[in-house]
């Protein structure tokens, strides 16, 4: 059995990290030169820490499954990245990141990990800044800040609406530097499929090529997955089409533990869904909210134009329900707050699933320039998807999946429980607790990859300088590579009738209606068989036409959806275990009377990390007790 | 509504490609391009044909993984907008839409509709960047840049990679491209030191990789998604002079 051990260092929380920096261990650089290191992934993770680990001199190897290491999905991220810098002279600091976080995160985040991605949030934006990182800047020519959700001060760095596109540029280019330098090989137009593990360390994956079909074999001293969240579980969410869990999954299977899977953000501002031939929802940035209003009329099923509805016949929801935080509020809150509306009878639109985001007093007061400036992209996007210009009637919005809280388990080094699996980004749990505050996944992502992993992975490699290349003809690689070839004939040999795409939406739905925005235990136990016969009937009656042999887009999503059916239980197992509230995961038989979250610190104050137990068991439950030394446990009120 | 597809079907990079024709009759307004070009796979598959391959991901203009020439242009007719943007609420009912990969020496035809474009990676990996180790920056706001560079640095650095600036062409050049980056980077103090040799070897990159030379027929503006403008190529050319000048 797993034992859990973070290795959270001693000592008071804002020394903990330097203290643990000056303990890890280094690597020289003659010796750095002979270690392989593997990144999957190219998000801001995966192509920060290549390039770190490349600068350090390492022999880095990265995959990703795009044409192209800038097409990773943090390009989709708009508002902005979070950092300390107090430049607003808000009163804004580390420990009060720090705590926002905490308190944004419901109490169910680990304090030292938390605290440290705060810590290092000004570096962050230091090397953005340098390799050209355009953040909006005023007439003094210094750098801009605005507000998100869920706090009180100004810290978040943007551009624009398309910040995580910026980002990623910067960090594709500090990466295909290291590409020309040679100490980084990209590897792209490949997905990962199995991890292999030699004599209990992590030591290679088994990729898919995707254009040739071939299987490869790559190995090195320490894999580092920077794969992302599995959001597209619900099958419409704000995500990538092609953004998945497999590699995660994968890791699971192989004895990585996974942590929280039920903690998924469901983000309050999307373009509501439109048809039904609809494959995604496009997010429209929290940042919004700092000018949008949220309201729907005060009269069920108001039959008027949004326009004609005079302001006493509106229901600002938000003001009313949180007046300190008003439109601001975090994005669990602002999503359930829309959906009890709507489902009050109060929506608008032709399906009265969504709500209205409304510029008007901020055109009137700020001038339309000024929207402009903020948010141009943005209401460009909705009106070519939607036909409609912001800038004249109010957005309709709804919420959507976004974001995975839960990921595989790491201790404070970012380390899995497989020796020499390190995870990073979304990919892992341990900072956003059961809520993620806007603008704070740019600002963790890049941290993991820029400023911890490179040490912290050092520490490991340590006791690697003896080790050879690891040979890929081992009996591992073998096994490893035989199953997935297995896997890949069995998907393309059930020659059924239905679609990869087909089960998928009927995976969303199952996931969606059960454990989505609420929950309840009779719901959850239904999911449960629901995706038992789901999974049944996919591994009978999926089709795929062509071959595995080429570029084949219908076995890449079919091969993704075989692991989504398994880890969509896995959410539903720990949904159903957790019996609170706490930030986006919303138990219905734990609220107040207001109808907000109740937490249960008594019996949940822990990460609930569960281990495979082979095909067909039931996982099995460990759990890291969190400690809260420098925060008081208290309910979270917006109010 | 009813529409007629002529798509470009090319099984590898190897094969000789050509036109097939598909009716469907079933489209939304609503439907983005590449939802109509999902539902007829749904349809190939199920009949047990081979679905026509395309790149996509984000599905919201901004990843740059969608290309695709459509009735002889580069991501459709609509103004600033990427294929998956596009709505077919922009088609006539009836319409006979042509359906063709980015056609460039630079970006062989993988299969159907996906080409490689890593020529333009290869590019950025010629000096499109600044040398920056992670620790090594000092604070962000102790080098102030002014509004205006900072929001050209912006507008150009908005460029997704998509490649239709070079597929718009006539001589499949990829100076909008290069000059979109050479601009962004152009607009710091920080970099200026590498910039001579930026430029140089960007273009020599540029050149090697088979792309054709600008001459100025402004259809890779027109076609740009993110709007990026041709000025940029005027930049570029002081740059590059600039540089040339030193040697």
């Amino acid at each position: 059995m797993t034992k859990l051990n973070a290795k959270i260092p001693e000592g008071p929380l804002a020394d903990k990290w330097t203290n643990h920096k000056a303990k890890l261990r280094l690597v020289n650089p003659a010796n750095r030169r002979k270690l392989d290191i593997i990144v999957v992934g190219t998000g801001l993770a995966g192509s920060s820490a290549a390039s770190t680990l490349g600068e350090l001199g390492y022999n880095v190897k990265v995959f990703c499954y795009q044409d192209s290491p800038r097409r990773a999905h943090s390009v989709a991220a708009q508002g902005g990245i979070n950092a300390a810098k107090n430049y607003k002279n808000d009163n804004d600091s580390v420990y009060r990141l720090f705590y926002d976080m905490i308190k944004g995160g419901d109490f169910r985040a680990r304090e030292a990990n938390v605290y440290r991605a705060a810590e290092v949030s000004n570096l962050v934006i230091d090397h953005y800044t340098a390799l050209g990182v355009p953040f909006a800047r005023d007439y003094g020519g210094l750098i801009e800040n605005r507000s998100f959700g869920g706090v009180q001060v100004s810290r978040t760095f943007y551009a624009k609406g398309q910040t995580g596109q910026q980002c990623l540029i910067g960090a594709y280019s500090a990466l295909s530097r290291q590409i020309d330098k040679g100490t980084v090989t990209m590897y792209p137009r490949r997905e990962m499929m199995d991890l292999v593990v030699i004599d209990g360390k992590a030591r290679g994956i088994i990729v898919r090529n995707l254009i040739t079909g071939e299987i490869e074999r790559h190995s090195a001293h320490a894999v580092v997955l920077a794969t992302g969240g599995y959001g597209t579980i619900y099958y419409l969410s704000t995500l990538a089409l092609n953004s998945n869990g497999s590699a995660a999954w994968r890791a699971h299977k192989r004895g990585a533990l996974f942590a929280n899977p039920s903690f998924v953000q469901i983000h309050p501002t999307s373009i509501p869904v439109l048809n039904d031939h609809q494959c995604k929802l496009t997010l429209m940035s929290e940042s919004l909210r700092n000018d949008g209003r949220v309201w729907v009329p005060k009269q069920k099923g108001d039959p008027r134009k949004p326009n004609e509805i005079p302001e006493d016949e509106r229901d600002y929801y938000l003001e009313r329900r949180y007046p300190a935080f008003g439109n601001l509020v975090p994005r669990d809150v602002a999503s359930r707050a829309a959906k009890e509306r709507c489902d009050a009878g109060y929506g608008v639109g032709p399906t009265g699933l969504s709500v209205y985001l409304d510029f008007r007093d901020a055109i009137q007061k700020k001038g339309r320039k000024y929207i402009e400036e903020n948010y141009g992209n943005l209401f460009e996007m909705y009106e070519k998807i939607t036909g409609e210009s912001p800038y004249e009637v109010p957005m309709r919005i709804y919420p959507a999946g976004h974001y995975t809280m839960g990921g595989l388990w790491v201790d404070y080094n970012l380390m899995t429980t497989i020796p020499g699996l390190y995870a990073i980004g979304e990919a892992n749990f341990s900072d956003h607790g059961a809520n993620r505050l806007g603008a704070s996944s740019l600002m963790q992502t890049s941290g993991d990859g820029y400023f911890i992993l490179p040490y912290t992975i050092a520490d490991y490699l340590a006791d690697e300088i003896k080790t050879p290349k690891i040979p890929t003809s081992t009996p591992e690689f073998d096994s490893a590579e035989k199953e997935v070839k297995d896997r890949i004939q069995r998907l393309m040999s059930i020659n059924g009738t239905e679609t990869a795409t087909s089960f998928h939406k009927r995976l969303g739905k199952i996931m969606w209606d059960y454990c989505g925005m609420v929950r309840n235990e009779e719901g959850l136990k239904k999911a449960l068989g629901l995706l038992d016969e789901l999974k049944v009937e996919f591994w009978n009656n999926l089709k795929i036409p062509d071959t595995a042999g080429e570029l084949n887009q219908e076995l890449e999503k079919a091969s993704r959806v075989a692991d989504f059916l398994e880890l969509g239980k896995l959410m539903v197992y720990d949904a159903l275990n957790r019996r609170e509230s706490c930030g986006a995961h919303f138990r219905e038989e734990s609220q107040t009377e207001t109808g907000e979250a109740k937490r249960d610190d008594e019996n949940y104050s822990y990460v609930a990390a569960w281990e495979f137990a082979g095909d067909g068991n039931e996982p099995i439950l460990h759990k890291e007790e969190l400690k809260f030394e420098y925060v008081k446990l208290q309910e979270r009120s917006y109010k | 509504m009813k529409v007629k597809l002529r798509i470009w079907r090319q099984k590898n990079s190897q094969s000789k490609g050509k036109f097939e024709v598909y009716e469907l009759n079933d489209v939304a307004p609503d439907m983005s391009f590449l939802e109509m070009l999902d539902s007829l796979n749904q349809r190939l598959v199920k009949e047990g044909k081979s679905p026509v391959a395309f790149d996509h991901d984000c599905r919201e203009g901004i990843c740059g993984s969608c290309g695709i020439y459509i009735n002889g242009r580069p991501h459709g007719n609509d103004h600033r907008t990427t294929t998956c943007e596009l709505r077919m609420r922009r088609f006539k009912d009836g319409e006979t839409i042509t359906v063709e990969p980015w056609r460039a020496a630079a970006f062989p035809v993988v299969k159907d509709l996906v080409v490689d474009r890593s020529a333009f990676d290869k590019i950025i990996q010629a000096g499109g960047y600044i040398s920056v180790n992670a620790g090594a920056a000092q604070d962000a706001n102790s080098i102030p840049v002014p509004k205006h560079n900072a929001d050209v640095a912006f507008d150009t650095a908005s460029c997704i990679g998509c490649g239709a600036c070079v597929a718009a062409c006539k001589n499949a050049s990829a100076m909008l491209f290069v000059a979109a980056k050479i601009t962004h980077l152009a607009q710091f103090p920080q970099g200026r030191v590498e910039a001579p040799e930026r430029v140089k070897r960007m273009v020599a990159k540029m050149d090697e990789l088979g792309f054709g030379s600008c001459t100025n027929t402004r259809a890779c503006e027109a076609e740009c998604p993110k709007g990026i403008s041709i000025s940029t190529i005027a930049k570029l050319n002081r740059e590059y002079i600039t540089a040339k000048l030193k040697d």
